[in-house]
């Protein structure tokens, strides 16, 4: 092996590459500007979104309740609702959002309140819309007032203080930092984030050195020069290697720009919602730069895997239709951190991508389990060393390098 | 030098089974000649050009160049060899200057080696004018040139040309024509392969027909022409791969 020889392929590499307005797409421009735009995008347009809709008053439908004047008076004196004339079609009249919620007051409620054996209000929204969730929201409080007072007003009457239906109270209070929440909403989308632009940060460079060298005729000319073929496979694998580290590189500095911006979205939307919500989310350094060092063997390991994939095409056609499976197959294991309930353990911890973006997802939050970032690094970085070989073994054989 | 001794490379094909490309390939060539290997699309010059430039492993038989054993010390023998082909393209967005130097380096050459040379070919095929634009945007004849610098930069003693002047035009076959010559010129051992009859008469020291993988006849065009009793290389060339379509 010749580190003179593989600088100068991997230099030539370098070169060409960065002439290559496709490789330059796929390694800075798609992970500096479009990834965290479209983050930006999604985050914002929540924000705005939800925001809209709680400025709302919602129109509601009261069924039922006749004699129960009162509790209708009420619930228009709250300024909260706007209160529809009772219709047969109410279902249809919610499903097609016309009316966001409906409460249905059961006869005599009203009556029986002052007995403590008032019947049940049933409420009715359309569930998953937003909307109609939080008209069925506004409801809710109204009512659980509409009960505290009528508790409190019985109590009254039997000579016992309100305290007795609330003996004690619960507080909640945050601990967390705010770039432990920070990591916390966002930890599973970062690694997501990260770990896909680096697969696709070596997607192209991949397909360029390998199949479309073959397809152009290049690689028949380099394999002409005396340079040893693990040489050549060690400095095209480095531009690849560079073409992921690049696309990892660059979003994280953009990420982080873009996760100041979401970080205040996020503090300003859920502003009004006790302490915790009132915090402004960052993300750890320590837990970005954690993230990088587990992002760096799965980077070697992408990297040789698509370097293989793309070595065995005839064509960067094919290495493209070979490419598009595997983005579904690596999308499978990264998106595991967006799940919840998900916790890493030592099975876990042994498969590939999966266990990055379970071990980073942790880390941005705050946890660093040792045991298994070192079961995680090692094995990624065992797989990467083998998929490496194969990448050279693969380059030794004619009938890959000629396969026509 | 290159001495091919019963040079053999058998494929294997999922649906055509064994193809043997090259069966027993035999010929010597010295220094200061030009063997030309004649033969059809197909007949087994690409891969027995491809077997002693080391690019494929014979299945069986070995070949010396430059005193390297082709199977046993390939990167030696890539050291001493220069490969031209139709196949072996430049890289569109490298420089010719760029590409040649790269070439240089790759082969081994220092620095100060490395200028030398580059001048010396610049002069020699008249590149000055475009070595510093891309690939991509020479013509076919300044690609060719620079071709011919990349396969020479670092002065190999052995030449092979596979097919070099296919798809080219008049002007810029006849300068391949004129460069090989200049390297028997220049004592270096010269394989060239082509199915052009003229090109092997007015090039060729000895020509080997190559037909299904195995040369079927070897001489001097005039050593053909009296074995086969016919006047011209193209009847003489029919007359030995295929008789019955012979006049």
């Amino acid at each position: 092996m010749s580190w003179r020889v593989i600088g100068t392929i991997y230099g030539k590499e370098l070169r060409d590459s960065l002439r290559d307005k496709r490789t330059l797409v796929s390694t800075i421009v798609i992970p500096t500007f479009i990834m965290p735009a479209l983050m930006l995008v999604v985050v914002k347009a929540t924000a705005v979104i939800v925001s809209k809709a709680r400025e709302e008053i919602p129109r509601i439908m009261v069924l039922g309740g006749a004699d129960s004047p009162g509790i209708r008076a009420e619930l228009e004196k709250t300024g909260k609702f706007r209160l529809e004339r009772a219709s047969a079609d109410w279902k249809a009249l919610i499903s097609n959002k016309r009316v966001r919620a409906a409460v249905e007051i059961p006869a005599g409620f009203e009556g029986a309140l002052g007995s403590g054996s008032a019947p049940a209000i049933t409420l009715y929204d359309y569930q998953g819309e937003l909307k109609s969730g939080l008209a069925v929201e506004q409801l809710r409080n109204f009512f659980t007032g509409l009960r505290s007072r009528a508790t409190a007003r019985l109590l009254a009457d039997r000579g016992l203080p309100a305290s007795i239906a609330r003996p004690f109270e619960v507080q909640e209070a945050n601990v967390a930092p705010p770039e432990k929440v920070g990591g916390n909403l966002m930890g599973g989308f970062v690694p997501y984030f990260l770990i896909l632009l680096c697969f696709t940060g070596a997607m192209y460079p991949a397909m360029d050195l390998t199949a479309g060298e073959k397809e152009r005729g290049t690689m028949e000319t380099l394999l002409c020069c005396p340079a040893a073929r693990t040489d050549i496979v060690l400095g095209k694998f480095l531009m690849v290697l560079t073409g992921a580290l690049s696309a990892v590189a660059f979003s994280l500095i953009s990420l982080s720009l873009s996760l100041l911006i979401i970080g205040s979205t996020i503090g300003t939307a859920t502003a009004g919602m006790g302490p915790a919500g009132a915090m402004t989310p960052t993300i750890d350094l320590l837990g970005i730069l954690g993230v990088l060092a587990m992002v760096l063997p799965i980077a070697v390991l992408f990297s040789a895997v698509v370097f293989c994939v793309c070595l065995f095409a005839k064509s960067a056609k094919e290495a493209q239709s070979y490419m598009t499976p595997l983005v579904f197959i690596i999308i499978v294991p990264c998106g595991i951190g967006l799940l919840p309930g998900i916790d890493l353990n030592y099975h876990l911890a042994l498969v590939p991508v999966a266990n990055v973006s379970l071990v980073c997802k942790e880390m941005l939050s705050g946890v660093w389990h040792w045991g298994y970032i070192a079961v995680i690094f090692g094995s990624t970085a065992l797989y990467a060393a083998a998929a490496l070989a194969l990448a050279v073994f693969m380059f030794r054989r004619e009938g890959v390098i000629f396969r026509t | 030098m290159i001495e091919a001794r019963l040079l053999t490379k058998v494929f294997r094909d999922k649906k055509r089974g064994e193809i043997r490309g090259a069966d027993g390939v035999s010929f010597r060539v010295e220094p200061g000649r030009i063997y030309g290997l004649l033969g059809a699309n197909g007949a087994g010059k690409t891969t027995t050009l491809r077997m002693l430039a080391t690019l494929l492993k014979p299945t069986s038989g070995t070949a010396v160049v430059a005193g390297y054993d082709v199977v046993r010390e390939p990167d030696r023998v890539r050291a001493n060899v220069g490969f031209l082909a139709t196949s072996t393209a430049l890289y569109a967005r490298l420089t010719a200057r760029e590409m040649i130097t790269y070439f240089g380096r790759l082969n081994g050459l220092g620095e100060p080696a490395l200028r030398e040379r580059m001048r010396l070919l610049a002069d020699e095929l008249d590149m000055h004018d475009f070595l510093d634009r891309r690939c991509e945007k020479l013509s076919t004849g300044m690609k060719q040139k620079t071709s011919i610098a990349r396969t020479i930069i670092h002065d190999p003693q052995v030449m092979i040309f596979d097919e070099p002047t296919l798809g080219l035009d008049v002007m810029t076959a006849r300068s391949i024509v004129r460069f090989v010559r200049e390297c028997r010129g220049r004592g270096k051992t010269v394989i060239y392969s082509t199915h052009v009859m003229s090109e092997a008469e007015k090039l060729c020291d000895v020509v080997g027909i190559i037909h299904e993988g195995a040369i079927r006849a070897e001489g001097t065009v005039a050593e053909l022409k009296e074995r086969t009793g016919e006047a011209d290389l193209e009847e003489c060339f029919v007359r030995i791969v295929c008789p019955k379509e012979a006049k």
